[in-house]
């Protein structure tokens, strides 16, 4: 019932089985470690808010999701899950993103207690009114922290340039607005929706025993066999942005600059990883340490420590983008426009690209240190239809033709957006 | 447990080296210790980044960036750490391990070369740092000051230290002053560069596969040029354990955010004299450090006052902070309540198990950083500037020892001096 597969070129082993209700369970043994990791995922998201229960469109205000992550350590007769994981000496968590909600904890001790009280909490609701009230002034306070951050503003006004629809333009938290609309009725559908073992992933990082984890499983989570919920996504985004700019003024020392472009959208399995790779070393042919613009606009001192670029994949949809701190933000980013252009009309350089391909080999081995890192990447994989421990054979396969291509067809002007922070005053 | 080596291995150079195979990535830093003074710290903030641009033979950003793309996307980049009132100035680098990459590569040595040359032969004209170099880290290191502003929480946070150390060094940012950044040149850089790398005692950390009969051959190779002149003296914090002022201090600033930030300062003494590190790391795990402390579930829970609310202890200076999100007119509430807790504590109201939870997750913490190269790099750092002599796995079970009358004894040895407040302006109805 339990599959092993290795991992040769990384050194890594993996664990893969089913619960009978359908929950995918993957354990990456990690001898030698006194910590283990265990991450319980949900294939729910910030950007899910339309979807159908039983037939019915049901549409939920923006930061249902995220509620629903706050609320659920909340166990039936006042114990808090995560006060209780704590006391263990347990360090636990959770976050929301576009597409994932995620609890997880990592001990040195008592880790099947653990596991178990994480098993039961996340597939147990408990939502009362009183309790959503007063959660809805932690919420609250937590977007108000988030709107004084000028990087976070900067982002979410890129993503309002770049996408049309809602769900993507729009924080995971939401808006005070928006979350003043959350019931404890809207957290139960929610949670009734999405949080079933075929929804869900179970990746432990840890020196473990693969049977138990699977046999707990099995025991603890509901025999719900209802189908995955359908999501009302609406069609793909155009490959345009919806505005090419936005500006805004704030407290900070100097200005800065996020710019952007929407990607290709709706790719899973191999061929998302395979684009995913092309992606960030096109970028950094362009952009990285050692490539020429780089150089020439740090001495400049038009960038600085600050400057960086990003790939992303967020609910279907996907994006570049790059910026940091810099006195001319619009030169800045035409002359980034101009030199993609340049480069993918000329071709990178064959030995250029070898070297980072092997920058991006280090940084794939580098990442298999986080545990938090290998137990969402195997979750996301899991959910999206790759092995993530796969993915540097992947990287063998991209070629300095895929990443010019990738260039010449998303780093152009009118596929560009930009969002601008200023400084007050 | 892993093989922990530690010794001298040049004059004024301390070797840390644990050997443990289970992670697939090096870690090796170098730290001059310097003390922090309003004179260097703007220079210590700027010297690393300086080096960071060239070398004799890598003369640009660009060549060094595709030597460490060559070696598999190893990482060497500036570390500024305020320890106390110490400048740790230095390098961090992190490195897959040989054993996963074609033809194993001996990546430990070259990495530690390429340190080496970085500090000791950097890129010069007539016989100073370029002073192009210098100009452009010196105006970056000025925009890093200026952005002190964009983080509202660390800014507050700069600000109650600014204020309540005001006459010590440790009131001065790791990053130093504008005015002070705006002096350096190309001369005083070069002239403090030389004194800091001749005499400053140095610490160097590696956690990895390589046996430490290994690092410290590579090290001594790859630091063979380095200058040695003088004592090496540790530098050190002061410590005032008799207060003079008495009262608190309560300082508002306005500015255009949505959430007030709220950082309230402690000064311990009495505990400072034989500082107990069990005891106080404990005590912050129960008032303010965790998700079982008094602050999470009483002030940011119960009374939901606040998105965040925690606190931290500066071990070196014996001071501790409590800082909070909270809105502009539930300053009174929340600030009161803090320091109910406090007195709570302070007059033994201890509770068993929050007692045990905050130890089991401070030992939890300690044990966990023994599987994370960086957080024992961090841990290794803070035991040599402190003179503490327990390692990680004895500091873990000395908390296990700590009494509740340890913890209300730290509780009622912390005297609020100064708070501060960033808040909206009040607009007009």
């Amino acid at each position: 019932m339990l599959r092993k597969r290795e991992y040769a070129a990384v050194g890594e082993t993996a664990f893969t089985g089913k619960t009978g209700s359908g929950l995918t369970v993957t354990v990456v043994p990690k001898p030698g470690y006194r910590k283990s990791m265990a991450f319980l995922a949900v294939n729910y998201g910030g950007a899910d808010r339309n979807f159908r229960l039983a037939g019915e469109l049901i549409s939920t205000p923006a930061g249902t999701a995220h509620f629903v992550e706050h609320r659920l350590f909340e166990v039936e007769g006042g114990e808090n899950a995560l006060t209780t994981l704590s006391e263990r000496g347990a360090n636990a968590n959770a976050f929301t993103s576009p597409d994932m909600t995620a609890y997880h904890f990592e001990c040195t001790d008592s880790f099947f207690e653990n596991l178990e009280l994480l098993l039961k909490f996340v597939s147990t609701p408990y939502f009362t009114d009183e309790d959503v009230e007063r959660e809805r002034a932690i919420i609250a306070q937590e977007i108000r922290m988030m709107e004084d951050d000028p990087e976070d503003a900067m982002y979410y006004a890129l993503l309002r340039c770049l996408f049309d629809k809602p769900a993507l333009r729009e924080s995971v938290a939401g808006s005070v607005e928006s979350i003043g609309k959350i019931t404890a009725r809207t957290l139960m559908d929610a949670h009734k929706a999405f949080y079933i073992p075929r929804n869900m992933a179970l990746v432990v990082a840890g020196d473990q025993d693969p049977a138990r984890i699977v046999e707990m499983a099995e025991r603890l989570l509901p025999d719900n066999m209802a189908p995955a919920p359908v999501r009302e996504h609406g069609p793909p985004e155009g490959p345009l942005p919806v505005a090419v700019s936005a500006e805004r003024e704030m407290d900070v020392g100097a200005p800065m600059f996020l710019a952007g472009a929407k990607t290709k959208s709706g790719l899973t399995g191999r061929e998302s990883v395979k684009f995913e790779l092309t992606a960030s070393l096109a970028l950094s042919s362009l952009l990285g340490a050692a490539s020429p613009l780089y150089r020439e606009l740090y001495d400049a001192g038009f960038i600085n420590e600050t400057f960086g670029y990003d790939f992303e994949n967020t609910a279907g949809a996907s994006m570049l983008s790059f910026g940091g701190e810099t006195q001319k933000p619009e030169y800045v980013c035409m002359r980034i426009l101009e030199e993609a252009a340049d480069l993918a009309a000329r071709g990178i350089d064959p030995a250029f690209f070898a070297r980072r391909k092997r920058m991006a080999l280090g940084s794939a081995l580098r990442a298999l240190g986080s545990f938090e890192n290998i137990c969402y990447n195997v979750a996301a994989g899991g959910f999206a239809g790759y092995d993530y421990l796969d993915t540097v054979n992947v990287l063998a396969s991209v070629t300095a033709e895929d990443a010019r291509a990738f260039l010449a067809e998303y780093m152009t002007l009118d596929k560009c957006a930009i969002s601008i922070i200023n400084r007050k005053g | 447990m892993d093989v922990v080596y530690e010794g001298e291995v040049m004059r004024g150079v301390r070797l840390t080296a644990v050997k443990a195979d289970r992670f697939k990535t090096g870690c090796l830093s170098l730290t001059l210790l310097a003390p922090h003074t309003k004179k260097t710290a703007a220079m210590n903030a700027v010297l690393p980044y300086v080096l960071r641009r060239g070398t004799a033979r890598f003369s640009d950003m660009q060549a060094l960036a595709a030597e460490l793309d060559d070696l598999y996307g190893a990482r060497i980049e500036p570390a500024i750490r305020k320890k106390g009132e110490v400048a740790a100035v230095g390098f961090c680098a992190d490195f897959p391990d040989g054993a996963f990459l074609p033809g194993r590569v001996d990546i430990l040595s070259k990495v530690a070369f390429l340190m080496g040359e970085i500090l000791l032969t950097p890129a010069t004209r007539g016989g100073l740092l370029r002073g192009d170099y210098v100009l452009s880290e010196r105006q970056n290191l000025m925009d890093d000051i200026n952005a002190e502003i964009n983080d509202k929480r660390s800014y507050a946070s700069l600000k109650l230290v600014e204020a309540m150390f005001r006459g010590e060094s440790y009131a001065l940012s790791k990053l130093g002053t504008l005015s002070d950044a705006a002096r350096i040149s190309a001369q005083t850089l070069t002239k403090y560069y030389r004194e800091l790398t001749a005499s400053a005692p140095i610490e160097i950390f590696y956690c990895g596969a390589e046996e430490p009969e290994r690092v410290i051959r590579v090290i001594r190779e790859a630091l063979a040029a380095l200058p040695r002149i003088g004592e090496h003296v540790m530098p050190a914090t002061s410590v005032k354990t008799e207060l003079t002022e008495t009262g608190e201090r309560i300082i508002r600033e306005t500015m255009d955010v949505t959430q007030g930030r709220l950082v309230m300062g402690f000064r311990l003494s009495k505990s400072m004299e034989q500082p107990n590190l069990a005891a106080l790391t404990v005590f912050n795990a129960l008032f303010g450090g965790s998700p079982t402390s008094r602050l999470f579930l009483n002030v940011r829970e119960r009374l939901a006052l606040c998105y965040y609310a925690n606190s931290y202890i500066d071990l070196h200076k014996g001071a501790f902070f409590v800082a909070a999100g909270i809105d502009h007119d539930r300053f009174d509430e929340v600030h009161g309540e803090i320091i109910a807790e406090l007195a709570s504590i302070a007059n033994g109201a201890v509770e068993p198990w929050e007692l045990e939870g905050a130890k089991r997750g401070v030992v939890s913490a300690i044990l966990s950083s023994l599987d994370d190269p960086l957080g024992l790099e961090g841990m290794y750092l803070n035991r040599a500037i402190s003179g503490c002599r327990a390692r990680p796995e004895e500091l873990a079970a000395l908390c296990e020892l700590v009494t509740p009358e340890d913890v209300s004894a730290v509780a009622a040895d912390a005297r609020l001096t100064h708070t501060y407040f960033l808040t909206a302006e009040e607009k007009d109805a």
